[in-house]
């Protein structure tokens, strides 16, 4: 799937469009920093609920394509702009965690196998 | 990069730098004059007379017990009680240091408590060294020249573009979360630039930036410092405390005592310092509450551990 894909879909807003539309290999679910930091995938999407710049920083580090802020949290704009330097894409929906992370679970074409 | 008011001792980050890479070990007499319980204050006056020092440990087993200062040479001397034993003149309570601890603890002991002298042991507790403000100021000279001429060195023969010969320090502030994170992005720059294979650039920004985090979060401020060659990525990072109580507490996956805003920016989850363990090729951690806390990490370049995560 690639990240364009992710714009298309009903449920997700593009709101850093700035970005490279390369392939989404996985995703990642998680709201802590250090988590994602060192088990989330090169080319993933990550699903949270942190708004924040920080997560931006964490996800240029750990090769994090896109980012995914659930439940219409507001997002800041220096986090906006912190991606926009980091050519990563954020989308924002109004749907919780686990619904996000099955919906881009079926896009991606299933639970990628462990 | 602006002051921190706070900050004790103003030095340049080489200085810092030095230090916090000098054990105690390497800077201490390790000629020491001590005496045990049955000697006497006049013996203490002739050793200090002899060797012109201002302090003798008192020891029973190698063990420290005790130490007299000038202070209680005086006070013994102005009671006509030279002939007494050193157990009776002696401060009983001696705050000793771990020669394996990094010089920037030392300093920052220096500037706690106000002894002019602190006996050093090793880890069995013995007395293996002392170390004075004297000690010190000679052990930053003879290193401040030593990479005054490696740098003249360097000068003339300047590293060419594109090597991965590196040297840079960071200097990082309490609750700066604003530029945590701006060493780390700079490192992996710099080491994709020269193209080090994705998985081990994971790795080195995994070490780096937990610990980056941990400096900002965590510590009243410190530094990061990264050394690179051919081989191998060094990570070093220095705090000047508040110290960890209990460093195999804050190995486990889970612990943190990070408070609630720390958590609040997303940090905090106890999984900062075993992140840094499980990527790096070699780990060391040492701290000292009240003192500080050093971190160094080494991740290896070398292409054949590739395959290994």
């Amino acid at each position: 799937m690639k990240i364009s894909e992710i714009e298309s879909l009903e449920a997700f807003a593009c709101v850093q469009a700035e970005y490279n539309d390369v392939e989404v290999r996985a995703g990642y679910t998680s709201d802590l920093l250090s988590d994602v930091m060192g088990n989330a995938d090169e080319d993933s999407v990550l699903i949270t609920i942190q708004a924040h710049k920080n997560t931006v920083a964490v996800s240029s580090l750990a090769g994090v394509v896109a980012i995914i802020i659930c439940n219409s949290r507001s997002i800041p704009d220096e986090m906006l702009e912190a991606a926009r330097n980091e050519g990563i894409a954020i989308f924002e929906t109004a749907e919780n965690q686990f619904n996000t992370s099955a919906l881009i679970a079926q896009h991606l074409g299933g639970c990628p196998a462990r | 990069m602006d002051g921190e008011p706070r900050e004790p001792l103003q030095s340049s980050l080489r200085v810092q730098e030095l230090i916090y890479g000098l054990r105690i070990s390497e800077v201490m007499t390790s000629k020491v004059f001590a005496v045990s319980r049955n000697c006497t204050m006049r013996d203490v006056q002739t050793i200090m007379k002899n060797n012109s020092i201002t302090g003798v440990p008192v020891v029973d087993n190698k063990r420290v017990v005790g130490i007299v200062t000038m202070n209680d040479l005086m006070n013994a001397l102005e009671q006509g009680a030279m002939g007494d034993g050193v157990v009776k003149w002696m401060v009983g309570e001696v705050q000793t240091l771990a020669e394996d601890m990094p010089l920037s603890f030392a300093i920052s002991a220096f500037g706690k408590f106000s002894f002019r002298q602190f006996p050093v042991v090793n880890k069995k507790n013995e007395l293996t060294g002392i170390l004075t403000f004297r000690n010190i100021n000679h052990a930053l000279i003879r290193e401040l020249s030593r990479q005054l001429r490696e740098m003249e060195q360097q000068h003339e023969n300047p590293v060419e573009p594109g090597s991965l010969r590196f040297n840079k320090v960071y200097q990082l502030h309490r609750y700066d979360f604003e530029n945590g994170g701006k060493a780390s992005s700079e490192i992996k720059r710099f080491l994709k630039e020269r193209g080090i294979p994705p998985k081990t650039l994971r790795r080195v920004a995994v070490a780096s930036y937990e610990l980056e985090i941990n400096l900002v979060a965590h510590s009243i401020g410190g530094m990061l410092g990264f050394d690179i060659n051919e081989k191998r990525v060094k990570i070093s990072a220095h705090d000047r405390g508040p110290g960890i109580e209990d460093t195999e507490k804050a190995m486990t996956e889970g612990f943190s005592t990070a408070n609630e805003w720390i958590r609040s920016q997303g940090f905090g989850a106890g999984m900062g310092l075993p992140n840094v363990k499980r990527v790096s090729d070699e780990f060391a951690i040492e701290s000292a509450v009240g003192m500080g806390t050093m971190v160094q990490a080494v991740i290896h370049l070398n292409p054949e551990k590739e395959n290994e995560d």
